[in-house]
């Protein structure tokens, strides 16, 4: 970041949404969800993101309303600040610096100036205690404020959402634990409430979420075991009771009383939204398969709107308990990304797995998913422990008519379920149609898989653990009715030994496959034409190089080397001693990118095979290693001068860093234009006095005086006197539409005789006064149609005449 | 909210041939009628007059047939001995036919009493036929000669003897009146010019030729002798342009499809191939009852009339096209249910405001139960007979549901006798059953792990434990023994594999 000045690594969209609980707005036209180090707000008709509010330098980890005013929200974020936002124009009114991190935050409104942040107990960050402090907000004009007069409220207070305030804010419900902590403001007195960890019959009794009913005494918390237990009568120590409701079978992830407390909401890992009715608790309302486990759920000030967050980054709107009106869906990162960052040739969108058994198409130029493709079409059953299937491996042709993904399922105790599916694309409903499943096409996992990129023939070339690879070629059926399909052409291997990753070269008449230390290389007709062998070290990664170093070959062994072997002479041509955890060859260009993690650092290298000295180089790229990276092709070409800047002129590098965020790297130029492209939505009249706009301010004035003139020409008189006929004569007494329509469209064209038959007409109104308007349109459009030539000798007849 | 994903049941590729254009052809065949003759069917030939009727010649006689007709329409029984090759005249009005004694004999078609009989031979003559201006008839004999004979006069033209052992079969070219072919068992097919003294062509086919076919554009000759049938070509001196081995017996008779796109071949091994003319390939394939000697296709393909060995005259007849639309017709009329047509076809006014109904997913019972966590039922409707004997995948499909779910083994536990012993029928119905196994062995061994506390109790259940068991013995035995082949083929075929040297980087250098 130090060396080059002009190439940044930038973070990029798709971070979670799903973080902490949305909040709807009192009129319930926007939502606002934490989302990284930004607050954004949504559109909740349109799904649009409307603003990203931002000025947090740490994730923000909580959003409310504030009680006082219903066009502000208030934010809190570990960077130890609380920000006052105007959230319909996007402007940050106030900043309360806490001084410590903030993990969440709570208002009430019986509780004016006071907002509740739950900080650590000791002012570090390794601390694993956390307490409930309340905040009293200092009312000062400053942009900036530190409010510093902190007053504990609770102690040992779980980090994240599990606190609630009840009726009237009386009182303040936290659980933590076995614990249910209740604190009374009125009397400065907490009540506290254990449960037995109640091994027994499956139950667990530890508290997952508590919410308070907003009108009467009753406190709802939910279990791990899946029960929800409503706690009346606490205000005595001894004499408080429970009822238990139980329809969850996971762990209640979340509570939420309706604002009238007529319902209460709860949601889980079985991705269903339950609706108790408060006074008939067995009664309920269900709206199943929303998606992931429900993490969270907010409901509108109203009442009317309903929206839950899903683990899988996405946030539901739900309308009045019925029906799902809109869906905002974020990038799914995952624990892991499974399939490799691939880029879809025909949309340019990344791809990668992200809902269970789907693979989600995400624009990178709008930061914003496109579609989600169901890959495994099975029921999901939101169940803990159970194995799925996952998307484990997806590939795209060179044109993008073709998909193939894998999917596999391990199962303890039975074999491996491995399924290959090949996609055709679909130029009517713009979306992969499945062509082909080949259910076990291999004995073991697939490590890897590629297309050739030749444009003759479409294959696909699976390698697997078992030792073997697979040419998959499309045979068209044209003689039987059920058109083109895969089939097995080839089976392959090398000395029962395990291949390691495959690679076509640019024009589809080479394929390298790496078994352990050896490379053999292919031709499309299936004979074994060399093989190349760098020992020791078992080759990790393939690529061939492109454009004008197709000769070469580069491999990257477990043994910390980077060789490139020229296939002309089939000798090595370099090596070199690096760790290389990833190759990446740019496919517009002879470009390849390389990943070298060191000393838990990762540097980044870009060279071209055929030149000795690197085109550009990046120490400390990030922490950990790089795990996975792709070429991204640009919408349009870059002209950047800089020299190590030109490797991003074709095409943008992405990578994904260990703790899964997705990175780019940005020029200068780039950031310029893009800085270029804002400013010209907000440019207006706002523009500052600049020595830029001295000079060429004068310039424009100068221009629109001289353009003015013209535009008053433009503005008949006639015209505006036709339509004030229009306008201000009877309804009744009007002629017919067509008629007018025509005199009207006349009275708008520029003719010569204009000057002359404003005259006629100033002369005729004293005459013929607003009764006989039909004379005075026949007139008028007689004089239209007479000729231009005679109009001068008409008028002098027509005055005469008057 | 997503709607229920049903269960998806896999197609399997089906096995066998399949449909091709070429299949659907063949098989538009009804029934086949089939006549028993007195001895084995030698030959058959068609008249080319309009009604096509056709001779067929088996022992002493000459049966006509009309085309539809299961009774002859007339016979010729003048022979002393057995019948060979009644051939029609291009004109229809006159056959030809050879005789075990040497005699060939000409018959009116109208009439019973040969009108001339042309003597000569000296042994039994199997080839008749007559040439394409109609005056002369050729012959071959087992007297190894060949001979043209003139009608009106009924006197030998000229003899040919250069086969060297019996000629069984000849044909004359339909566009030049000299010239014919004969296929004789000294494995010889000789092209003969009338103008001629010798023979113009030789070609060696290797095995004894029983039949001979040439092309309508007489470009291109067909043999057939021994498993093979040979096509050569006649335009580039009688080279050989494709040997073909499709049958594992004697190819006994030749014939083409009207339009010369398909090339029939009948052989003893009561097979009939039909082979692509443009790459020869077998494109369909007939079985018959028994070895088959003669075959011939009606014009327009109307009729393939099969003759075997066993005396048996087999005529299938192609569909008309009413009786295919009446099929067609028949299905389609099946789910007409007014009920669900009722207002379907309004057609909304202009300014009528739409208010769209959500259109509802059919789900399979299964899946029903599926959708409701209904584990048992769900299990118990994929397991009702009719979907069990039937379609069997979905059963499986439904159990591979249910274990992925982890829940299989809930869904098998607590059946009585008779439902426990309905699903050990299924397992031992399909549990080897290669698209099935792997699911089906997960739950025989749930079924085994629940029940085994009850063994004994019930016999029925016991019995059907049993045979499961022999069942899975057996089918180890025979993953044993063909590993042992899958090994022994590995040895052959590494010893058959020449020894490759591949470039060697270290090598070059």
């Amino acid at each position: 970041m130090v060396a080059h000045a002009e190439i940044r690594v930038v973070h990029l969209g798709g971070s979670k949404i799903n973080f902490r609980e949305p909040v709807i707005t009192n009129d319930s036209r926007f939502l606002l969800c934490a989302s990284g180090e930004s607050v954004k707000v949504y559109s909740s008709s349109s799904e649009e993101c409307v603003h990203d509010l931002q000025g947090h330098t740490d994730l923000v980890s909580g959003i409310v309303r504030n009680p006082s005013n219903h066009l502000q929200v208030y934010s809190c974020s570990a960077d130890g600040t609380v920000r006052l936002w105007d959230f319909t124009d996007g402007i940050l009114i106030k900043t309360f610096i806490i001084g410590y991190p903030i993990y969440s935050i709570y208002v009430s409104e019986n509780h004016g100036g006071v907002v509740f942040v739950v900080v650590p107990m000791a002012n570090d960050k390794s601390s694993e205690l956390f307490q409930l402090v309340a905040v009293h907000l200092p009312l000062s004009g400053d942009q900036e404020v530190e409010a510093r007069e902190l007053s504990a409220v609770l102690c040992d207070v779980s980090p994240s959402g599990a606190a609630s305030f009840g009726r009237k804010g009386e009182y303040i419900a936290a659980v933590k634990g076995l614990q249910l902590e209740v604190f009374f403001f009125k009397n400065q007195k907490s009540h506290r409430f254990f449960l037995k960890p109640g091994n027994k019959k499956g139950a667990k009794n530890a508290f997952t979420c508590v919410s308070c009913h907003p009108k009467e005494d009753c406190i709802a918390t939910g279990h791990e075991d899946g029960k929800i237990r409503l706690w009346r009568n606490f205000n005595q120590k001894k004499e408080y009771t429970y009822s238990t409701l139980h329809w969850h079978h996971g762990a209640v992830n979340t509570l939420q009383f309706t604002p009238e407390g007529t319902n209460l909401l709860s949601g889980g890992i079985e991705s269903v939204l339950v609706q108790w009715h408060y006074t008939q608790e067995n009664q309920k309302d269900f709206l199943p398969r929303l998606g992931g486990a429900i993490t969270h759920i907010a409901v509108s000030p109203d009442g009317s709107l309903f929206c839950t967050s899903h683990s899988d980054n996405k946030i539901t709107i739900i309308q009045s308990c019925v029906k799902v009106s809109a869906i905002i869906q974020g990038l799914v990162k995952g624990e892991g990304v499974r399939t490799d960052l691939t880029i879809d040739p025909r949309s340019k969108a990344l791809v990668l797995n992200g809902k269970p058994g789907h693979l989600q198409f995400y624009s990178l130029h709008r930061d914003k998913l496109l579609y989600n493709l169901d890959i495994v079409q099975q029921e999901y059953i939101h169940e803990e422990g159970l194995d799925q299937f996952e998307v484990v491996k997806a590939a795209f042709d060179t044109r993008g008519d073709w998909l193939a993904t894998v999917e596999e399922r391990t199962q303890k105790g039975s074999e491996l379920e491995i399924n290959l599916k090949l996609w055709a694309y679909d130029e009517q409903t713009q979306s992969f149609m499945l062509n082909t499943t080949v259910t076990a096409p291999h004995e073991d996992q697939i490590i890897a898989m590629c297309f050739s990129p030749s444009p003759e023939i479409t294959m696909l070339v699976t390698i697997s653990f078992d030792g073997h690879f697979k040419a998959w070629l499309l045979a068209d059926h044209s003689d039987t009715k059920e058109g083109a399909s895969w089939s097995c052409d080839f089976v392959g291997g090398y000395h029962h030994l395990k291949p390691g990753c495959c690679c076509f070269s640019a024009d589809g008449s080479l394929l390298a496959v790496g078994f352990q230390e050896v490379v053999t290389v292919w031709s499309p007709s299936w004979e074994l034409l060399t093989t190349l062998s760098q020992p020791p070290g078992a080759i990790r990664e393939l690529c061939f190089g492109r454009l004008s170093c197709s000769k070469y070959l580069l491999g990257t062994s477990t043994k910390n080397q980077l060789c490139c072997w020229n296939l002309l002479t089939c000798s090595l041509e370099w090596s070199t001693p690096v760790d290389v955890s990833l190759l990446q060859a740019d496919p517009l260009s002879e470009n390849m990118a390389a990943f070298c993690s060191q000393s838990g650092c990762s540097d980044l290298f870009v060279f071209k095979p055929g030149e000795p000295r690197p085109l550009y180089s990046q120490k400390a790229l990030c922490t950990g290693k790089v795990q996975r990276a792709v070429f991204a092709p640009r919408d349009q070409m870059l002209e950047s001068c800089e020299e190590h800047a030109q490797w991003l002129n074709r095409s943008q590098l992405y990578f994904l860093t260990q703790h899964m965020d997705l990175m780019t790297f940005s020029t200068k130029t780039e950031e310029d234009r893009l800085l270029a492209s804002s400013k010209l939505l907000m440019v207006d009249d706002s523009v500052a006095v600049t020595p830029f706009y001295l000079l060429l301010g004068k310039h424009r004035q100068q221009q629109e005086a001289l353009t003015n003139p013209m535009a008053e020409r433009i503005q008949l008189p006639q015209g505006s006197i036709a339509i004030k006929e229009l306008l201000y004569t009877p309804a009744h007494v009007l002629p017919s539409a067509s008629f007018l329509c025509s005199m009207f469209v006349r009275s708008l064209l520029i003719s010569s005789s204009s000057a002359s038959e404003t005259k006629v007409l100033q002369h005729t109104l004293p005459f013929k006064s607003l009764g006989s308007l039909r004379n005075v349109l026949v007139f008028h459009e007689m004089s239209c149609k007479m000729n231009r030539k005679y109009s001068q000798d008409v008028d002098k007849v027509i005055n005469n005449d008057f | 909210m997503a709607s229920f994903k049903s269960t998806k049941i896999p197609i399997y590729p089906k096995l066998g041939e399949k449909v091709t254009p070429d299949t659907l052809y063949w098989k538009n065949y009804k029934a086949p009628v089939q006549i028993k003759e007195f001895g084995a069917v030698t030959s058959i030939d068609f008249s080319s007059l309009a009604p096509h009727n056709y001779a067929v010649t088996a022992s002493t006689r000459i049966h006509i047939y009309g085309p539809f007709s299961t009774e002859p329409v007339k016979t010729f029984t003048r022979f002393k001995d057995t019948a060979y090759s009644g051939k029609f005249r291009s004109d229809g009005q006159l056959l030809v036919a050879g005789c075990e004694d040497s005699v060939v004999r000409l018959f009116d078609v109208s009439g019973k009493v040969a009108l001339r009989v042309f003597k000569g031979h000296t042994k039994g003559v199997h080839v008749t036929d007559f040439t394409s201006d109609c005056y002369h008839i050729l012959t071959g004999s087992d007297d190894y000669t060949c001979r043209l004979w003139d009608i009106p006069n009924s006197t030998e033209l000229t003899s040919y003897k250069e086969h060297t052992d019996y000629i069984r079969c000849g044909t004359t070219s339909k566009l030049n009146r000299d010239i014919f072919i004969t296929g004789s068992y000294d494995h010889t097919l000789r092209v003969f010019d009338a103008r001629v003294e010798k023979s113009v062509m030789t070609m060696d086919h290797s095995q004894p030729v029983e039949s001979v076919l040439l092309y309508p554009s007489e470009g291109l000759l067909v043999s057939a002798g021994g498993r093979y049938v040979k096509v050569w070509d006649l335009l580039k001196g009688g080279q050989p342009l494709v040997s073909l081995k499709n049958h594992h017996k004697t190819v006994t008779c030749l014939s083409l499809s009207s339009n010369g796109q398909r090339l029939l071949s009948a052989s003893l091994d009561r097979h009939v191939k039909i082979y692509n003319t443009t790459n020869y390939k077998v494109v369909h394939n007939f079985d018959y009852a028994a070895s088959i000697l003669s075959l011939a296709l009606a014009p327009d393909d109307e009729s393939i009339v099969v003759g075997m060995t066993n005396g048996v005259l087999s005529i299938k007849h192609r569909k008309s096209p009413e009786e295919k639309r009446e099929m067609v017709g028949k299905q389609r009329m099946q789910p007409v249910y007014r009920i669900f047509v009722k207002g379907r076809n309004y057609v909304p006014k202009k300014d009528d405001f739409l208010v769209s109904k959500p259109v509802k997913s059919h789900l399979a019972k299964y899946d029903k139960q599926l959708k409701k966590f209904n584990i048992s039922k769900a299990l118990d409707t994929a397991l009702e007979s009719w979907r069990r004997n039937r379609k069997p995948e979905i059963t499986v499909a439904v159990m591979k549901e249910l274990d992925r779910r982890g829940t299989l083994k809930n869904a098998l536990a607590g059946r009585d006798e008779q439902n426990l012993s309905q699903l050990l029928n299924f397992l031992i119905g399909n549990v080897v059953d290669p698209r099935f196994t792997p699911v089906l062995v997960t739950a025989t061994e749930m079924i085994l792990d629940i029940y085994q506390a009850v063994v004994g109790q019930s016999s029925v259940v016991d019995r059907q434990l049993v045979r499961l068991q022999e069942l899975v013995e057996r089918e180890v035995d025979y993953q044993q023994d063909l590993l042992e082949v899958l090994g022994m083929l590995d040895t052959l075929f590494a010893t058959s594999l020449p020894r490759k040297e591949v470039p060697c980087p270290g090598s070059s250098r």
